[in-house]
This record gives structure tokens, sequence and C-alpha cells, in this order.
């Protein structure tokens, strides 16, 4: 053990240049499956190593604690299903913001060890940001997996809340570094739970991609403050590696959904234009054509291209292995399909790819809003399924929208639209939509699943 | 008086020069742990800017499972301390080991999961 510990910082290092190469894995599906393992391989000599350089490990202990949570995650891991992604992704957050939160205080009320400045400073700040991340990542896994109503926390008086409890968690975390009083050190563990639920409390449902995206970074941030309290370099990389990309992550939904970082970091977002959903009372009559799925579907088996638009309402009526089943019926009529993606189709990045992979839909028929928003001017028809806001012009065109910015699917663009939807009830940001009322466009009214079923009928 | 006035400023030189060596030799803990931050988020930074959109969600997924590398500092928690197994340290640290092999076990494999779902249809 003695010989191994020597050579821990060699370990530590190869495991981290793994999962750098975990993460690089993913820029294709063809490396992604050995990035993956890489990953495995690098946490397996992490753990490994670590029981020779910690100072007279409880061994029984630790392993039961292994045995018990992979059991625990290996049965989520096998079950889960791809729609409850989002949610499990943010339990798994708060689980890292826990650890973080326990490990801290542990370090903290860890007998004969002593804590200098810095020390202390690292633990402040790994503690706060795991318990932010802990309730801030509950809070949103509720409201995910819709077990606490998505509406906001709404009110003037959420933002002085929110700048309080921050002053006076970082009150007590300058108490605690200055006097070493483990009281000051609990208290500002404890605000900065509550604090976590009052930031995420405010944001709307419909808004989540962000904040997933958000707290994945958060969760990075609190391993590599611990990292730095306990001089770990594998921990300060690998922490720093997730806190990047969730940062990035966080970015790319803020600009597909045309808002800023800083209003996200800051909390509070979505407090304002969304939440006055229903509220726009204008609603002139205007006149739409609908038709039936079957006049649908001959018009797709007639046209040589189709685009299919899905959005979160194909996934809630569970329609993707109809679609997929529709999709490769027309290919076989020789009809070229693809389908268009927006960043924010799904509740979490990359959402909707995952959904049409399970459906067995082909990688190369599914293409990203950049690489297909050029062709739909040469499109003959494009079928919405599940989606609004992403496909509505407004966004282009009127200066007074509230969604004006937003980059969209330029479906208007097509020869011929067919929208597939409930009602004409609004879309999540309460706006009423300029491309179900063009000449070209064509409602069909019903169940996604439903009318997609049907569809299939229509071509036999 | 002047002869002391010399010793001790040969002294105080002396312990400066030995300090200054000391301090060419090896960074701060402090200094060093943030070189390295700083250099990770670069690295981090660009790999992920490569990942293709479609993987993002397998992309969080792993990452999820990374920062279970928290466990290590869970472990290092997780200690005899004088003789004693069960402490508020190891006990805290025991369940920190815990929460964070949720996420490694459940991340991994659920990123596989989803990855074989994009290989499936490659051929």
């Amino acid at each position: 053990m003695q010989f191994l510990a020597q050579y821990a910082d060699w370990v530590y290092l190869v495991a981290a240049i793994l999962f750098i190469l975990a993460l690089k894995g993913l820029s294709s599906p063809l490396g992604a499956s050995m990035g993956n393992r890489y990953g495995m391989i690098g946490m397996l000599l992490s753990v490994l190593i670590t029981f020779a350089v910690a100072p007279n490990p409880n061994i029984a202990l630790i392993v039961g604690a292994i045995a018990a949570g992979a059991v625990i995650g290996g049965y989520r891991a096998k079950t889960v299903e791809m729609t409850a992604m989002p949610e499990t992704v943010a339990l798994m957050h708060s689980l890292v913001g826990l650890a973080a939160v326990l490990i801290a205080i542990a370090a903290v009320f860890h007998e004969g060890a002593a804590h200098d400045g810095v020390h202390r400073f690292e633990l402040f700040l790994g503690c706060f940001i795991g318990a932010i991340t802990f309730t801030a990542s509950v809070v949103a896994y509720l409201k995910l997996s819709g077990k606490a109503g998505s509406k906001p926390l709404k009110g003037g008086w959420v933002k002085p809340v929110q700048i309080v409890l921050a002053l006076a968690m970082i009150g007590f975390g300058v108490h605690y570094f200055t006097s070493e009083n483990l009281q000051s050190f609990i208290i500002m563990t404890a605000i900065a739970l509550v604090l976590g639920y009052f930031l995420i409390a405010p944001i709307g449902g419909g808004d989540m991609p962000v904040v997933v995206s958000m707290l994945n970074s958060y969760s990075g941030w609190a391993a590599a403050g611990i990292g730095f309290t306990l001089n770990n370099s594998v921990l300060i990389i690998a922490g720093s590696l997730v806190g990047s990309s969730g940062a990035i992550l966080s970015y790319i939904m803020c600009k597909a959904m045309n808002r800023s970082l800083m209003n996200v970091i800051f909390g509070g977002m979505g407090t304002g234009d969304d939440s006055a959903g229903g509220a726009t009372g204008e609603t002139k009559q205007k006149n739409y054509k609908s038709g039936s799925a079957e006049d649908a579907s001959f018009l797709m088996s007639n046209a040589d291209s189709v685009i299919i638009v899905p959005g979160y309402g194909l996934a809630v009526s569970r329609a993707q292995h109809a679609l997929q089943e529709f999709a490769t019926l027309l290919t076989e009529k020789g009809v070229n399909v693809r389908y268009a993606i927006h960043p924010v189709a799904g509740r979490m990045p990359g959402h909707m790819n995952v959904l049409l992979a399970e459906a067995e839909v082909p990688y190369e028929q599914v293409q990203e809003m950049e690489e297909i928003n050029s062709d739909f001017s040469n499109t003959d028809v494009v079928l919405v399924i599940g989606a609004n806001d992403v496909v509505n012009p407004a966004a282009l065109t009127d200066k007074n929208s509230p969604i004006y910015g937003m980059p969209i699917l330029e479906a208007h663009k097509a020869r011929t639209v067919l929208i597939v939807k409930r009602s004409m009830s609004a879309g999540y940001a309460g706006l009423d939509n300029d491309l179900f009322y063009m000449d070209k466009s064509m409602m069909i009214f019903g169940d996604a699943k439903k009318v997609v079923e049907d569809m299939i009928k229509g071509l036999h | 008086m002047t002869t002391e006035v010399i010793n001790q400023a040969a002294v105080a030189a002396g312990q400066a020069a030995h300090t200054a060596a000391q301090h060419v030799q090896a960074m701060d803990p402090f200094t060093a742990s943030f070189t390295i931050f700083v250099l990770a988020i670069f690295v981090g930074y660009h790999v992920v800017w490569n990942v293709t959109p479609a993987l993002h969600t397998p992309l969080m997924a792993v990452t999820n499972a990374v920062s279970g590398i928290i466990v290590v500092g869970a472990m290092l928690q997780t200690v005899v301390i004088q003789e004693q197994t069960i402490t508020l340290t190891s006990v805290l640290g025991a369940l920190a080991v815990f929460l964070a092999s949720i996420n490694i076990f459940g991340g991994f494999m659920v990123t596989e999961r989803m990855l074989d779902m994009f290989k499936k249809k490659k051929k």
C-alpha cells in the first residue's frame, strides 16, 4: 500500500486524462461508447488508488457504501424511461451536491485535523455550492417529474429574500473563516440549503432545460471545490470538466431560448414575460384550415421531401415509435424524410435526439437546426408534431413579440405545412402562432399518437 | 551593538534566502491547485464544444458519472480516527460514498444504454 501511495498522483493524472477522453468521445456516436469505457476505467483507478492513499481507511464501510450505491444507481439506470431523463439527471445533481456538503461537514468535524485559512475558505466554498446544488436540484426534480407544480414562485418579495439569504450565508461563512466557529459553518450550510430552494422555485417549468444544464455545472464546481479542500488534482480536474460542460450547455440552451446567461445565474428568470401566459386577451378570430390524418398522409406520400419537426408534445403522447414507423413507410415510397431538431425541442439538451434514437430513428435522418434551416424553402411538406413556439415566425418578424430574436426552425418557408395539435390553444409562451393561419398550412387536430397511427393507416 | 545588528541582518538574510529557495522549489499548494483548475476549465471548454448536439443528453449523463469522482473526497473522510471506526466524520463520509456511488454507477450505465440506442441504427 505504501509503495502504491507514492505513485497516487500519477494514477490520478491517468484518471483525469481518461475523463477528458470520455467527454472527447462524444464528438461522434462512433467513439462515444469507447469514451464511456475510458471514463469507467478512470473512475475505477481513482477509487482503487484512494484506498492506498487514505490514512487508515475503513474498508468495510466504504465497500458496503459503494455496493449499496451500485445497486440503486444500476437499477435506476436500467429502468428509467428516456422521457424521464431530465428529472433523473436533476436528481443525480442533487446527490453530488449533498455528497459535497457531507464531505465538507465531515472534514470540519474531523478530529485532530487542523484547518488553516485557505483550507477554511475552500471548505466554505465547497459546502455552500454543494448545498445550493442539492436543494436547487431537488426543486428542479420535483418540477420536472410533475410532483410539484411547474408554476413559478412569484412576487416582488422573492428577489429581496434571495439577496438577504445570500448575504447572510456569506456573513456566516466569513465568521467561520475568521473564528473557526463550527456553529457558523452549520448555519451557513443551512442558509445555503434554503437559498437553493429560492433560486429555482421562481423559475417556470418550461425553462427547466436551462436550469438542468446550470445545475450540472454547479455540481461540477462543488466537486472541484472539495478537490481544493483536499488538494486532490483529479477532483479538481473532473469537477472543472463537468463545470465547464454544464456552463456551455446552459449557454447553448439560453441562446436557443433567447435569454441571457446572467439572467439565469442570478435567478428570477422567467418571472416576467412567460408567466403572463393566457393574458394576451386580444385573440382575434383568424381563419385556419383543418384536415384529417388521411389527407395528411396523402399529401406526404405524394411529396418528394418531408421534414418532421418534433416537439415535446410528441414525447408526452408517446408517439415516437408510431412516427418512426410512418417515416419508414414514407421512405420506402421514395420520399426523402428528415427530422429537424430545435435545441430546446425536449426538456434537456439533446433530449429529443435520445427519444428519437430510442424509437430507432436512423441517426442520419436527424438534423440540427443550423444544418437543416436552409433546406425548408425547397421542401414539399413540413410536419410539425407537438411543437409550437420553435416554429413561430413571429420570432423573426415581430419586434414586439416576447420571443423575438429566438432562433426558430423556418418551417413557414416550406411549400405545405401540416401541424398536429390538440387544439388551437396557445403554446408554452402563451403566444399565438401565425404559422397556423397561413394559406399553405393545415391543422390536424387530435392526440399526436392517434393522428400518426391514422396517418399510417392512410398510407396503406 | 553594531556586530549584533550585523548578525541579526545576516540571520534575517539567510532566512529570506532560505524561504526564497523554497518558493523556487515548489509552488504553494493553493496556487498549484488553482493552476490545474484554470487549465482544466480550458480543456473542458474546448472538448465540450466539440460534442455533437445530438449527444448532449448522454454528455450530461456521463458528466454526472464523472462528478461522482467526489467519491474520492468521501473515501478520504471514511477513515478510522484514533482507533475509532464509527465517528461523525466516518459516518458522514460513508454516506457521501454511497451517494457518489449512485451517481457513478447510474451515470455510466445510463450513458451506455443511451449510446447503444444511437449505435443500433448505425449499421
